[in-house]
């Protein structure tokens, strides 16, 4: 599979990365040169292979649901780029 | 006396012990080798104030009696650990002046054993790349210089990604040891390419909670050192269970330290035939030969073994890891820390964040990340890639069900390169480095990069051992065996200070 410069489009905009018109080719190339990369995995065969999701035999650990942490909004806001009391500030979102 | 910064990290310990240095004169001695070397830009930031208060307050300790395993050993953190008020960048623009309020885990379990800290390491932009070209603080030089047809080249050679300033730093003798990071080979390529030994563990030792986070499912936190038994030391402290994060394992950590010296008589060791590529350098396949002998010297057995499915493990990596990538970036978008570019609405605000606060190295893996997440493409790509991964893992389980304790490869299918000489066209060729080192992480296993002898050119060259799930004890008694074996290799006179 390959993709095409409306495709490069759609990703950048899927991944909120705004690309200029003149970037699109090149990252067109450099895309296609990965997928042809992982091409190759098109061929091995994976029927009755179950997809892999923990490298150990772990099961997930959950902890009490209560709360553990909390009361510190200070440090949570402290490296905003905008704030306003206890608030994050971001452009209007509704209009 | 032999200067503060030349021993390694184990005698500067038993120096301290014995009271023949302070850890005031061993800190200070590695915070003026650090300022003489700004041309190996290993440092994002140094923090030698900082380590010279710990400093004081460690030769205090040493003085009543109250001593940790680390008391006073000054170490270099990879800039992808957060560190409690001292600013954290993941060598990315993105973060900008990001200052954690917090310490990662792995870091306060070295400060709890009394180690201090000289400043922040350098690294590939979020630990994505193998030559630490990808910083958006600039490259790190190796301080190695290979030799061209007239004797000693002045080209500037690369230390290896993504952990290139921890090991450029350790191999300069710029700090005692420093933590790396291991998502497909960044603690165990940099290691080659300089001459030291790193250590990935097995997923799960060491806590991931605190360090910034690229492929969750493969990231480990591990050492960077001069010495096998340095790099032991270390990871005793850094190991342990964190119920901050649910994939860290509640088991005991060894005494690794104690390894060191053990008989690997009887020991059997496996070779696997496909890591054998089509086009292995005759030195690299040669290194390999010269590490069996050395392990059949020292008593173990040598047994060939097939892990047939090695050859998928990098493409299906550089599909899990950018997929992994793509979901924990999500969180840069300009609202909660870092940078934020102004936009016309939230949305362009986003993308103008994310386009210019992240380098092309990381863009490019968020998009294909993305892509392969896609709707149409997940079963395609991420579903299929995860099978892939099983067919990995499963190699190694064979392996080892067959009894075999540990596995023998080359680290990398070559030595270092210099600045500027791999992937600006095709970013696939830089990617290859890992292709000794990445099915390691898929399958979870612990590995070990340690040197073993220098290239045609002058530069280092190492093997890698690979190990059960958490038996790095039997990696570093086999590690220290081959380090007995193996030639010393010689850095350069310091030319950079």
């Amino acid at each position: 599979m390959s993709v095409d410069s409306a495709v490069v489009r759609r990703i950048a905009h899927l991944s909120r990365i705004a690309v200029e018109d003149e970037e699109v080719e090149r990252l067109r190339g450099e895309l296609n040169a990965i997928l042809a990369f992982v091409e190759e995995l098109d061929a091995v065969d994976v029927s009755g292979v179950e997809p892999l999701t923990s490298v150990l035999p772990m099961k997930m650990k959950k902890r009490a649901d209560v709360v553990t942490d909390g009361g510190i909004a200070d440090d949570i806001l402290v490296n905003a780029p905008e704030r306003e009391d206890h608030f994050f500030v971001v452009p209007k979102v509704v209009e | 006396m032999t200067e503060p910064t030349h021993l390694t990290l184990s005698q500067a310990r038993d120096a301290l012990k014995a009271r023949t240095l302070s850890s005031t004169e061993l800190t200070q001695a590695h915070i003026d080798a650090i300022d003489r070397a700004g041309a190996l830009n290993c440092f994002i930031t140094k923090t030698p104030e900082l380590a010279l208060d710990c400093a004081k307050e460690s030769d205090a300790r040493i003085a009543r009696g109250a001593a940790g395993p680390l008391e006073g050993l000054p170490l270099g953190i990879k800039d992808l650990y957060c560190t409690k008020g001292v600013r954290t960048t993941a060598a990315s623009r993105i973060l900008d002046d990001f200052t954690p309020t917090y310490e990662s885990t792995v870091s306060a379990n070295l400060w709890r054993d009394g180690a201090l800290m000289l400043g922040k390491l350098n690294l590939d932009e979020f630990a994505m790349g193998s030559s630490n070209e990808t910083s958006a603080f600039g490259p790190v030089v190796s301080p190695w210089r290979r030799k061209g047809a007239n004797g000693i080249d002045d080209a500037k050679i690369v230390p290896g990604g993504s952990s290139g300033g921890s090991s450029a730093a350790v191999a300069a003798h710029l700090c005692l040891g420093a933590t790396a990071t291991d998502t497909g080979g960044s603690i165990r390529q940099p290691a080659a390419f300089t001459g030291t030994v790193g250590v990935k563990p097995t997923y799960g030792r060491c806590s991931r909670w605190g360090v910034v986070a690229f492929a969750s499912s493969l990231d480990q936190a591990g050492p960077i050192t001069r010495t096998v038994r340095d790099a032991a030391i270390m990871l005793r402290s850094m190991a342990g269970h964190d119920p901050k994060d649910t994939t860290s394992v509640d088991a005991p950590v060894p005494d690794y330290e104690a390894a060191i010296g053990a008989s690997v008589k009887g020991r059997r060791i496996g070779v696997p035939k496909e890591y054998r590529l089509e086009g292995l350098s005759p030195e690299i396949a040669a290194l390999w030969d010269q590490g069996v002998a050395w392990l059949k010297d020292a008593g173990a057995e040598i047994v060939e073994i097939s892990l047939p499915h090695t050859r998928h493990a990098l493409p299906a990596y550089y599909i899990i890891a950018p997929a992994e990538a793509s979901s924990n970036l999500a969180r840069y978008d300009g609202v909660r820390y870092g940078l934020r570019e102004k936009g016309r609405d939230i949305t362009d605000m986003y993308e103008k964040t994310r386009a210019k606060g992240f380098g092309a190295e990381v863009r490019r893996r968020v998009m294909i990340g993305t892509y392969v997440l896609s709707a149409g493409y997940y079963d395609a790509y991420y579903v299929r890639a995860q099978k892939i991964r099983s067919l990995i893992k499963r190699d190694f389980d064979l392996a080892f069900a067959g009894g075999v304790d540990a596995v023998l490869t080359p680290a990398t299918p070559s030595p270092a390169f210099a600045l500027g000489e791999k992937g600006s066209s095709d970013p696939v060729e830089m990617y290859l480095n890992d292709v000794f080192t990445v099915t390691v992480n898929m399958a979870g296993l612990p590995g070990l990069a340690l040197p073993a002898g220098l290239s045609g050119n002058g530069l280092p060259l190492a093997l890698q051992l690979i190990g059960r799930p958490f038996e790095e004890e039997t990696l570093f008694a086999l590690a220290a065996a081959l380090e007995q074996a193996a030639p010393k290799i010689k850095l350069p006179a310091a030319w950079w200070s």
